[in-house]
């Protein structure tokens, strides 16, 4: 199993992550190597074993359904880069 | 070519809790922006989910009423995607292990063609927040309020093979859930959104055709036509030599038309895993149990009930079934009246729902009351009422004048019952039109109506129907 330069580039578009064009080839590499370590894995034969969805064996405790937060957008919008009307400003997301 | 449509909807309900799925913000609708979101609504670092037991349990509650395998252990997972109205980045959803797995449920059509749909799965998930696109010279405001809001997404099989079929699927879940008292199934608010997947096929064709996700349908109406719309525009595409596109479709009511939503240049890549941050769900048997002991009595049932214990008609019986409300109204009024149920399902269905409509309330911001509407249904059954009064009584009880009996003393609007005061009007009338009674008499049967008229002029509208026609026509043939 390998990444190929493209591959690493298609990931970092969908994550939204610059990078720099000399570092795709080492990334391919790197994230070849631990692909490479999951296949290694996969070879374990794990018939009958139930997948763990966490690392932790409990179970999620529940929250009762009451409303125990108030207003803080002050506080919370204090160090949003624009803000107006109390709505959040970002740059322009439809055409 | 013969085609064949196939339609699947996902279906968003908003869960009916106080709190936020994951948060302790409020939910409350039409708060002033921002006013209800938190840290962890906000996705601030270090900030953590904690679950909303009311929505595990609303969750549960509509699983066991679809006759769905209810998952003992469920997972939540990171769907991710960038957005400004997800500021984490990603949605909390369900992926592989759903809360709710196979179901299915009844539908039947108004022409009383009745077919099983299968639900593929519902899961838990958290809704984002609101894009406010106009007038932030050339920015986007985002309003988070809604962020974190718990929703069921209820995904049918690909089983409907009509708009009016989908329709009438989206109606039943909607009042399924609003049985349930799980959500509150408004439309225009966007708390019950429908997505609808459309495919065609040539006829007897066992694949599926590609289809398109069709989305911003905010009443059943929009939902039928933008089917519709679509289904007409793949078969155009496809009989005249193209291909139909995987796409996401927006509904655009004032055209009624679907257009393409500029697709990204890459694909949907979600990119699910595990939530670190959330356990699995685990629910026991005794849980189970109880959820199930606290199910109400869901539409189906109800109405095969009043078929049978009403000897109503199943139009009928699904007309007052199809609102928990309004079935609580029609038999609470009735247990007033103790008249026959047909009398009763007459004036909710007709007098009292127009006049709902015609005001625009829900039954339970009626004016008239259950008691009120019971009150007047005895008045007409023990014939102090004609329909004609009972009406009159009716519209005076919605304008707030007070209950039927004293409207009737009030207003002096008792029926006349009386067969000699009936007979004296009778006869007073003929005295005054001896040409229109020659005519009757000589074969003009036509002119029998314009006497029951002056009649019932004369008694002021109060005569008993039925017995002036038979003293009017004893008279007329004697």
């Amino acid at each position: 199993m390998s990444i190929t330069p493209n591959e690493v580039m298609k990931i970092a578009h969908l994550a939204r992550m610059s990078v720099d064009h000399d570092d795709v080839e080492r990334y391919a590499q790197d994230l070849s190597g631990i692909l490479n370590l999951v296949e290694h894995m996969n070879q374990v034969d794990v018939r009958g074993i139930e997948p763990m969805a966490h690392p932790l064996d409990m179970c999620q405790r529940l929250r009762a359904d009451v409303v125990t937060e108030f207003n803080q957008r002050d506080t919370l919008q204090a160090h949003a880069p624009a803000v107006e009307n109390g709505l959040f400003l970002v740059p322009k997301v439809i055409e | 070519m013969q085609w064949e449509t196939v339609i699947g909807l996902e279906i968003h309900a908003q869960l009916a809790t106080k709190s936020k799925i994951f948060s302790g913000s409020s939910t409350a609708f039409g708060a002033e922006p921002n006013t209800q979101a938190n840290v962890v609504d906000l996705g601030m670092p270090g900030a953590l989910p904690v679950l909303n037991a009311e929505a595990v349990r609303l969750a549960v509650t509509f699983g066991l009423a679809i006759n769905a395998v209810v998952n003992r252990r469920s997972i939540f997972a990171r769907k991710n995607y960038f957005y400004p109205d997800l500021p984490k980045g990603y949605q909390i959803s369900q992926m592989d292990l759903p809360i709710v797995a196979r179901g299915e449920i009844l539908i039947e059509q108004e022409d009383g063609t009745s077919q099983t749909v299968g639900i593929t799965r519902a899961h838990l998930e958290e809704d984002a927040g609101k894009s406010l696109h106009e007038d932030f010279h050339g920015l986007t405001g985002i309003d988070l309020n809604r962020a974190g809001t718990p929703l069921l997404e209820i995904v049918s099989e690909p089983d409907m093979r009509s708009a009016k079929e989908a329709v009438a699927y989206a109606k039943t879940i909607h009042s399924l859930v609003r049985y349930l008292g799980m959500c509150d199934g408004n439309m225009q608010e966007g708390s019950f959104r429908v997505d609808a997947n459309v495919s065609v096929r040539p006829k007897g064709q066992a694949e599926f055709g590609t289809r398109a996700e069709v989305k911003n349908v905010n009443s059943f109406r929009f939902l039928e036509r933008a089917i519709n719309f679509e289904v007409e525009r793949q078969i155009d595409v496809l009989e005249s030599g193209g291909k139909v596109v995987q796409e996401t479709r927006l509904y655009d009511p004032d055209r009624d038309e679907t257009r393409s939503m500029r697709s990204k240049e890459e694909a949907h890549d979600y990119r699910y895993f595990p939530d670190p941050d959330l356990l699995p769900v685990v629910l026991d048997e005794a849980y189970i149990e109880t959820v199930h002991a606290g199910l109400p009595e869901l539409p189906n049932d109800k109405k095969q009930r009043f078929v049978k214990q009403y000897a109503l008609s199943p139009y009928d019986a699904s007309f007052l079934t199809a609102e928990r409300e309004l079935a609580d109204y029609f038999e609470n009024a009735l247990k007033v009246a103790g008249c026959e149920a047909k009398l009763a399902a007459n004036w909710v269905m007709g007098d009292l729902s127009a006049a709902l409509n015609k005001a625009g309330l829900e039954i339970k911001q009626s004016p008239v009351n259950a008691d009120m509407l019971g009150g007047l249904l005895n008045r007409i059954a023990d014939n102090t009422l004609s329909g004609k009064l009972a009406k009159e009584v009716f519209e005076a009880m919605w304008a707030g004048e007070g209950g039927a009996d004293a409207i009737i003393e009030k207003k002096g609007l008792k029926q006349i019952t009386d067969e000699g005061a009936i007979a004296a009007i009778v006869d007073a009338v003929l005295a005054q039109f001896p040409e229109q009674v020659a005519e009757f008499r000589s074969g003009k049967d036509k002119v029998f109506g314009f006497l029951v008229g002056q009649v019932m002029k004369a008694a002021k509208g109060k005569a008993n129907p039925a017995q002036l026609n038979a003293v009017l026509k004893q008279r007329l043939e004697s």
